[in-house]
């Protein structure tokens, strides 16, 4: 078993089953959307509160993608059995959580620019925030799989990954939105993206880790 | 110089003592044959072979090299099927078993799912399989995996008499090759001169007082 095997058929399983990433990329535009009926059509107000929108609601659909990162292989035993095989079980992890990201990470970021559109965002502003999506999700996914992998044996898992994983993803949260808003009012972007990288490379190296050690003990 | 055997193996589950004291030798070519009541700690010892789980007293040893010491390089020669069949509904029979095939063998996949019968139902999606078929293609992982040791727990569940007779006659191929097999069964896997290890002779007597 190969890194690329693990990658290749997560990928393939989430093409036959199109509807799990399809919820997760309609979830955040549709709650996005809401945010305007609510809160009235005025364009100032509405280009305040864009960032914030876009990061919690992108967050939270994140969050919504989790939990079946590896309950699914879990249960039908196909994650034991990676566990004797030769590729290390963070390398797993790592595939699994890569795979994840790209059917349900990389969506939202395609999907971005029309709910931009919805808030009247600048394009200078989405030339920021793409990127900072792209960094933030990344990570935000990698935070996750460590939640997911904690969760694992517990029954009502799904309710325990958000409590354990939301306050892990207010760092994330901050930069991004930093990164936003300094897109829209040509302030310093370079920082926040920075942190973010900073992030998502720690989290690259910590999520495997700690992943491994979770998932371990649930094999016992 | 035994080729796998563990000496003095304890090992606890959920505070209680499954088992103690048990021994087991096998070399190439043998076979061990688990029996036992129910919750005599048949699968906890297969799942302590396969690496899962660490015994709380003893050692295992693989041609004399502790294998909790290096337990990637141990467990790259153990194929374990266990209860769950590890089939994804959506891909199909032939895509179920590739992905447990080592790289670099074409038509090991095909000749695994011949050798069980499945030739018939490659491109079916594992969704549709019966209990029966599902047990096959499982055992299809042994014939994949080139592994030396097989560690089966309870693989004839589900299987009609004819798949029992040909899984017996992989079993012998397997053995014939040099390979070695530790099975735990209720019903006679048709195995031959296997040796029986019982698993109410390691039980232990008393339960254990219980700590507050």
């Amino acid at each position: 078993m190969t890194l690329k095997k693990v990658i290749a058929r997560d990928l393939r399983l989430a093409l036959r089953q199109k509807t799990d990433a399809a919820t997760v990329v309609l979830f955040f535009a549709l709650t996005a959307a809401l945010f305007p009926f609510a809160i009235g059509p005025e364009a100032a107000i509405l280009l305040r509160i864009a960032p914030g929108v876009i990061w919690v609601t992108a967050l939270l659909s994140v969050l919504l993608s989790l939990e079946r990162l590896f309950l699914a292989d879990f249960e039908d035993g196909t994650l034991e059995l990676m566990f004797l095989s030769s590729l290390p079980l963070e390398l797993v992890v790592f595939g699994k959580v890569l795979a994840h990201w790209l059917v349900s990470g990389l969506p939202l970021i395609v999907a971005t620019p029309l709910i931009a559109i919805l808030y009247g965002l600048p394009f200078a502003a989405l030339t920021v925030m793409l990127p900072a999506l792209l960094l933030g999700t990344a990570a935000l996914s990698l935070i996750g799989a460590i939640g997911a992998a904690l969760t694992i044996g517990a029954r009502r898992g799904g309710i325990l990954v958000p409590l354990l994983v939301l306050p892990l993803y207010i760092p994330v949260l901050i930069f991004g939105i930093a990164a936003t808003d300094a897109g829209i009012s040509d302030g310093a972007i370079k920082a926040p993206l920075m942190i973010l990288s900073a992030l998502l490379l720690g989290m690259l190296f910590v999520a495997p880790l700690a992943s491994g050690v979770a998932l371990r003990q649930a094999l016992e | 110089m035994t080729q796998f055997c563990g000496q003095g193996l304890a090992c606890i589950r959920g505070g209680r003592q499954v088992f103690c004291d048990l021994d087991f030798a096998l070399e190439p070519g043998q076979a061990i044959l688990l029996t036992g009541p129910n919750g005599s700690g048949k699968s906890t010892l297969l799942r302590l072979m396969a690496g899962y789980l660490r015994p709380s007293a003893g050692q295992v040893t693989w041609a004399g090299e502790p294998v909790f010491e290096d337990l990637g390089e141990y467990q790259r020669k153990i194929c374990y099927i266990g209860h769950l069949d590890a089939i994804k509904g959506v891909l199909t029979v032939a895509e179920n078993l590739g992905f447990w095939a080592q790289k670099g063998a074409p038509g090991v996949t095909d000749g695994a799912l011949e050798e069980l019968g499945l030739t018939a139902l490659a491109r079916v999606p594992g969704r549709l399989l019966s209990s029966g078929q599902r047990r096959r293609l499982a055992l299809a992982r042994l014939l994949v995996s080139k592994a030396d040791l097989w560690l089966m727990d309870e693989p004839t569940v589900g299987l009609d008499a004819a798949s029992v007779r040909r899984l017996a006659g992989i079993v012998r191929r397997h053995r014939e090759k040099g390979g070695s097999i530790v099975a735990a069964s209720h019903t006679d896997l048709l195995i031959e001169d296997a040796i029986a290890l019982k698993m109410e002779d390691f039980a232990v007597d008393s339960l254990p007082e219980m700590v507050w």
